[in-house]
């Protein structure tokens, strides 16, 4: 059946239904797995089964011999074309497969191409690896003390296990404001957990090179399709015009499918050497063990303040688990901790340093930047739940001490300690919005009479701010490819039109927002406006979708380009109405002489004469392109309430109610911008209260399934109750600012305040994410409040 | 081995190994490849296809085990003329899905939740599609989906 959208609309600012659902709901999205062509071989990769042992033999002879079995490569043959090692987004270096050693559970060691999955899968079996064990290294702390194992022995006259050392800010400064005799200081140890995007769709490619023309083209699960288009260039050598890469539906990334993994780099080489298409789809255990995890945060964070609450220094100091390859994505070796320094967030903090080390340690490289602008989730998490330290310490409302160091709308736009330019905006009202929502005196009452009656139900806040939207191109990059985007824009003769983009969405609903963008800029209804991305062969050149950059940067190019249009647009409408372009105004869907009604020119009339009466001195055709180079990141805000009960009994956390308000400018799809809040408060709870990977001591993954890796399930969530709070940003072309991060990032410092709170009366002051059923038994029962 | 198996309404022998995957048999034999393959242990429900009517998981059950039965996949839920079946649209409707990976199973399932169930509470709903997984939309919009679909159902079916 169908039936008419319940809102209409189809413009800018309308919850227009999403086009793309057309085939999405009938099976028919069409993801990397499910290319089929003819011919095609099948790449399965032999992986590891120890974290760190020398590899002494490897003998494929007995898999060779396989059925169905067509090549066998292990490191030894891709270090022979140069491609047993491949450089990380981080300015490290990453093996393609083990040469001399392995150095994390799952790593890639050889790869079968067989005729099937099945095949493929079975000659694995066959191949005879003899490992040397070596002592392993699964605690960063342990990792940097002296004597340790050198992990990335690979690398010339490394002594030690420490993949960086960085600092920001003035340490002086906090120094002194920590010494001042009015000063309270608090200091907390706050670990945030290694945890995974988990997508529902795993990584995978398809290669298909063709010998006659010397073209590969890669079918692939990219969130930045043209920056692996040339990365893939400088890597294997191949012109960069002969590789196409072509991302398809995407079902999901989160971050996760912004890194190059090396099953990509194997299938392409297979693809290669054998002049057919290679199919290489990861497991779901591939993906949990082997691609890249997020977060990993051992935060030492500190806060001085004055009696009465105001803050008067912070500073934090970081060790960074890295896992084997510094393999993060960010936006550039120059930001080795991301956007961390956001961490003075939403507050005037007149000091503020933060340090880190990053360490190797026998894990899984990364870490990514999971559904967060590249660290702001530590940030926020560590920020957030320090204020409740400090709140408790000075025995203050922890509303009351976050207004009284709230950046005020008066203060904006605000440049904090960091260096950050705030985009506007109003928190302290914000705050206000989400209280009344929340009904924050009743909560209060409903607390006491919970508490009176041995109920545990804790109430939890977050404020904070995102900062989205890399680059500006001169701070912001990948492997030196500034962080602009794209957009082509071309109206057919009949007045329908094509945008291409240089983003690629994977589930964000980008063919139907940014047809949305067009048609608030040129009044074609966005029906008629079709979305492509994906394809570099047929897109302009943009970095992609991650950091909640498409709407601040990709968007911002769609609407310069709709404006060049309509330029030439206008100009033609002068010659058809033979009036002075200076003469006509804009109606929203028209050109119409100033002072006379009748004489108008649609934007479908427009375009026809774009090809059928092009005025004297005009190109025929009506398109353009734009590049957008944002001169600052977008801040879109928020004010979180977590309601949680504790059921005494089995130590089960239930996220009862949840109040988000957010800020992200002016809003192009409610309806989507909902929908991502939505996803992405349900992965807070997620990493608030069940996801983590751990490791024993040897090294091995404790968590490489989806019965070990929990993540939410429609029991574990609420409905939410969304505030909407409207500020433009002061420099986006559409005021828009980005936001299908802000709900992650700030969610679950909320939650784990709100756990926090219900046990405050027995002293409780912190308690490390997830906050499964038996981490806060364990704290019910050493507190006497189990039942 | 042979197998005769009623897929989507079409009768269907093929010679498959012991061992193949009700879900690559799908997928990969008769390409079908709005059944998805999320994981390996039966969590995600990406997979999910009706067996007799019934939703499973395509990702662990054997294809000979669906021998001598009726497999129904996402391709055959629309109605007979083409159009989406209430349940599809009312994911559209309610924006019930983003990526579209998960879509299809959830949709198979509560095609049999419904038809079990015609006006199930929000509790029952939860529980139903809480074997099937979602990492983009926190399930809300999935219920309402669902909710829209059970107060459309006789609209539809008067089509």
């Amino acid at each position: 059946m169908i039936v008419a959208p319940q809102k209409n609309g189809s413009t800018f600012g309308d919850s227009m239904l999403r086009k793309e659902d057309a085939r999405f709901v009938r099976g028919s999205g069409h993801y990397v797995d499910d290319v089929q062509l003819k011919g095609m071989l099948h790449l399965s990769l032999l992986r590891a089964p120890v974290a760190h042992a020398r590899l002494k033999s490897i003998d494929v002879t007995r898999a060779k011999a396989a059925p169905g079995v067509k090549m066998v490569i292990t490191g030894a043959d891709l270090a022979a074309h140069n491609l047993a090692w491949m450089p990380t987004l981080a300015g490290d270096t990453q093996a393609v497969l083990v040469t001399d050693k392995v150095r994390f559970q799952g790593q890639e060691v050889a790869f079968v191409v067989a005729d099937s999955r099945y095949h493929a899968q079975d000659a694995l079996e066959l191949i005879d690896v003899e490992y040397e064990a070596l002592p392993v290294l699964v605690d960063p702390h342990k990792a940097l003390e002296p004597g340790a194992p050198i992990i990335r022995d690979d690398k010339a006259g490394k002594t030690d296990n420490t993949c960086f050392e960085w600092s920001v800010g003035d340490n002086g400064a906090v120094q002194a404001a920590f010494n001042r005799p009015d000063a309270v200081v608090v200091k907390q140890q706050i670990f945030y957990p290694r945890i995974h995007p988990a997508p529902m769709e795993t990584c995978g490619a398809v290669a298909d090179y063709d010998r006659a023309m010397g073209k590969m083209t890669i079918y692939m699960t990219s969130q930045a399709p043209h920056a692996h288009r040339t990365l893939f260039a400088i890597v294997s050598g191949l012109p960069e015009e002969q590789i196409r890469i072509i991302s398809p539906d995407i079902g999901g990334g989160f971050g996760g499918k912004v890194p190059i993994y090396p099953g990509y780099v194997c299938a392409t080489a297979a693809s290669l050497l054998l002049g057919k298409p290679v199919k290489w789809m990861e497991s779901r255990s591939e993906n949990l063990m082997a691609d890249s995890f997020a977060r990993d945060y051992h935060m030492t964070s500190e806060i001085a303040a004055t009696k009465d609450g105001k803050i008067l220094g912070t500073r934090v100091h970081i060790v960074a688990d890295h896992g084997a390859f510094n393999a993060h994505a960010q936006p550039g070796p120059e930001w080795p901790t991301g956007f961390f320094p956001i961490f003075t967030s939403c507050y005037d903090i007149p000091a503020a340093y933060a340090s880190a080390v990053g360490v190797y340690t026998n894990k899984a490289p990364g870490g990514i930047a999971y559904r967060c602008s590249f660290r702001v989730t530590e940030a926020i998490y560590c920020i957030e739940r320090t204020m409740d330290v400090l709140a408790d310490e000075l025995g203050m409302d922890a509303i009351e001490l976050r207004k009284k160091n709230l950046i005020t709308k008066e203060q904006q736009p605000y440049r904090s300690v960091m260096g950050w330019e705030y985009d506007g905006g109003d928190y302290p009202a914000a705050l206000d919005v989400a209280l009344k929502m929340a009904d924050y005196p009743a909560l209060l009452e409903e607390q006491k009479k919970a508490r009176a009656e041995g109920r545990l139900m804790g109430i939890g806040f977050t404020t904070f701010t995102e900062i989205v939207g890399a680059g500006p191109g001169k701070k912001c990059h990948i492997a030196g490819l500034e962080m602009f985007d794209s957009a082509e824009l071309r109206l057919h003769p009949t007045g329908k039109a094509i945008l291409k983009l240089g983003v690629k969405s994977q589930g964000q609903g980008h063919e139907t927002t940014f047809a949305q963008i067009v048609a608030g800029e040129l009044g074609i209804p966005a029906e008629h406006i079709i979305v492509e991305e994906g394809d570099t062969d047929n897109t302009p050149y943009g970095l992609g979708t991650y950091g909640s950059r498409s709407t601040p940067v990709a968007g911002a190019a769609t609407a310069v380009v709709a404006r060049k249009v309509r330029d030439k647009a206008k100009r033609i409408a002068a010659h058809l109405l033979e009036a002075n372009p200076d003469d006509l105004e804009w109606t929203g869907d028209a050109f119409r002489v100033k002072g006379s009604p009748d004489q108008t020119k649609s934007m479908a009339e427009i375009a026809f004469a774009a090809y059928t009466n092009t005025p004297p001195g005009e190109e025929a055709g009506l398109e353009g392109v734009a590049y957008y180079d944002p001169p600052e990141m977008t801040y879109p805000f928020g004010a979180y309430i977590a309601i949680v009960d504790i059921d005494r009994g089995t130590g089960v956390v239930k996220v009862r109610r949840f109040i988000a308000v957010d800020d992200c400018g002016v809003r192009i799809n409610p309806m989507i911008i909902e929908g991502q809040m939505h996803g992405g408060l349900a992965q807070g709870i997620g990493t608030a209260l069940m996801e983590v990977i751990e490791f024993d001591e040897t090294g091995n993954h404790l968590n490489s399934s989806f019965m070990d890796y929990q993540i939410v399930t429609a029991l574990e969530v609420p409905n939410f109750e969304l505030g909407e709070f409207v500020t433009p940003s002061t420099h986006h072309p559409l005021g828009a600012r980005g936001v299908a991060e802000s709900p992650t990032v700030g969610s679950p410092s909320a939650i784990v305040n709100a756990v926090v709170d219900a046990l405050s009366p027995w002293g409780v002051r912190h308690l490390d994410m997830p906050m499964t059923p038996a981490r806060v038994w364990e704290v019910l029962n050493a507190n006497g409040i189990a039942e | 081995m042979q197998i005769k198996v009623e897929v989507n309404g079409e009768a269907r022998v093929d010679e498959v190994e012991p061992r193949l995957l009700l879900v690559h048999y799908i997928r990969e034999r008769l390409a079908l490849t709005g059944t998805h393959w999320g994981c390996d242990t039966s969590n995600c429900g990406a997979c999910t296809v009706l067996l007799d009517g019934q939703p499973v998981k395509s990702c662990t059950v054997l294809a000979v085990r669906a021998d001598g039965h009726a497999v129904t996949t996402i391709e055959a839920i629309e109605n007979p003329d083409g159009t989406p079946s209430a349940l599809q649209e009312g994911f559209r409707q309610k924006h019930g899905l983003q990526c579209g990976f998960c879509t299809p199973g959830m949709i198979l399932t509560g095609t049999a939740l419904l038809r079990d169930n015609a006006h199930p509470s929000e509790h029952e709903i939860r529980e139903g599609i809480s074997g099937n997984l979602c990492r983009c939309t926190g399930y809300e919009n999935i219920v309402k989906a669902i909710q829209w679909a059970a107060e459309h159902a006789e609209e539809a079916a008067a089509k």
